[in-house]
């Protein structure tokens, strides 16, 4: 879901620049106050494994692919501020390195996959685990439902700035971006699913620090 | 133990690097949709490159080109946020 240069226009692009700037200042401020020692090498781990697992495209229906975000993963161990600044290290690497999503598209780029997806994951978790209790099913449900949702809020926010810019009439766009991403977010729930469960049998402390 | 999970952790990380070159191929959801619906040539090329659309430049095989470009990134990623984390718990650690 990496935008180009090219599908946004100049207010959409500094909008959501400045947003994320924000929100990245907000992050910074945040996670230098409340990230515990044992959380920073799992800032690490996690921004390595969210580049490596987004380099595998899978097929969804009819000769397109997906690849997971991370967002929602990152937002459920850690936090959803901790969570937008792997995402932003991440989706900066991406942009300068890899040529994956435009320069200028890179604060609407980090506003979706970022701040959108990380705190939408992050509060259906908690909503779920609230209602469902902290079990391991929960944990598991919880974390399935919370990748869904965070892909295809991701994907609805990007629809609309792609027609705020005018690339794509809203109504035309927006069924298009969210349908496929409902089937891209199974993907993305089945992943974040799996590895919450490997966690969850290697190291359930983790899932017990505080989120930030 | 704990620093040997974070040791596998990253192998398994740069595992996930390696097995990229069977990733599909396919385009992902945004550009089948910018296909489909006419705007994919409003994107514009990149002004620069360096590891473009995650090819390591200069290597003849495609595959080996993935997986450096899959390792490289992911090593990158792993420095660039355990050492932001680092910088940004250093005044919290100092105090303590």
């Amino acid at each position: 879901m990496h935008i180009p240069d090219g599908f946004l226009n100049v207010a959409t692009v500094a909008t959501t620049a400045a947003v994320s700037v924000g929100g990245i200042g907000g992050a910074v401020r945040i996670v230098g106050k409340k990230l515990g020692e044992k959380q920073v090498p799992l800032m690490g781990i996690l921004a390595a494994f969210i580049f490596a697992a987004q380099m595998l495209n899978f097929p969804v229906a009819g000769g397109t692919s997906g690849h997971v975000i991370g967002a929602a993963l990152a937002a459920i161990l850690l936090g959803p501020w901790a969570a937008v600044l792997i995402m932003a290290c991440v989706l900066i690497a991406q942009c300068l390195i890899f040529q994956d999503g435009g320069l200028l598209a890179l604060g609407a780029n980090i506003f979706n996959m970022g701040i959108v997806a990380s705190f939408s994951g992050y509060y259906i978790y908690r909503l779920v685990t609230w209602i469902a209790g902290n079990t391991r099913k929960s944990t598991l449900v919880g974390g399935f439902a919370a990748a869904w949702v965070s892909v295809l809020l991701a994907s609805i926010f990007c629809a609309v700035e792609l027609a705020v810019s005018g690339s794509s009439p809203l109504g035309v766009v927006l069924p298009a971006m969210a349908g496929v991403h409902a089937l891209i977010g199974i993907g993305e729930g089945l992943i974040t699913t799996a590895v919450l469960g490997l966690v969850l049998a290697t190291r359930a402390d983790l899932l017990q620090l505080q989120r930030i | 133990m704990k620093s040997k999970w974070w040791l596998i952790s990253l192998l398994v990380c740069l595992a996930v690097a390696c097995i990229s070159p069977l990733a599909s191929s396919s385009p992902d959801g945004l550009e089948r949709v910018a296909e489909d619906r006419g705007f994919i040539e409003l994107a514009g090329e990149a002004p620069y490159q360096v590891i473009a659309d995650y090819v390591f430049p200069g290597v003849a095989n495609e595959a080996l080109a993935t997986i450096l470009a899959g390792v490289v990134g992911t090593l990158v990623l792993f420095g660039a946020a355990y050492g932001l984390a680092w910088l940004l718990t250093l005044r919290k650690r100092q105090l303590a």
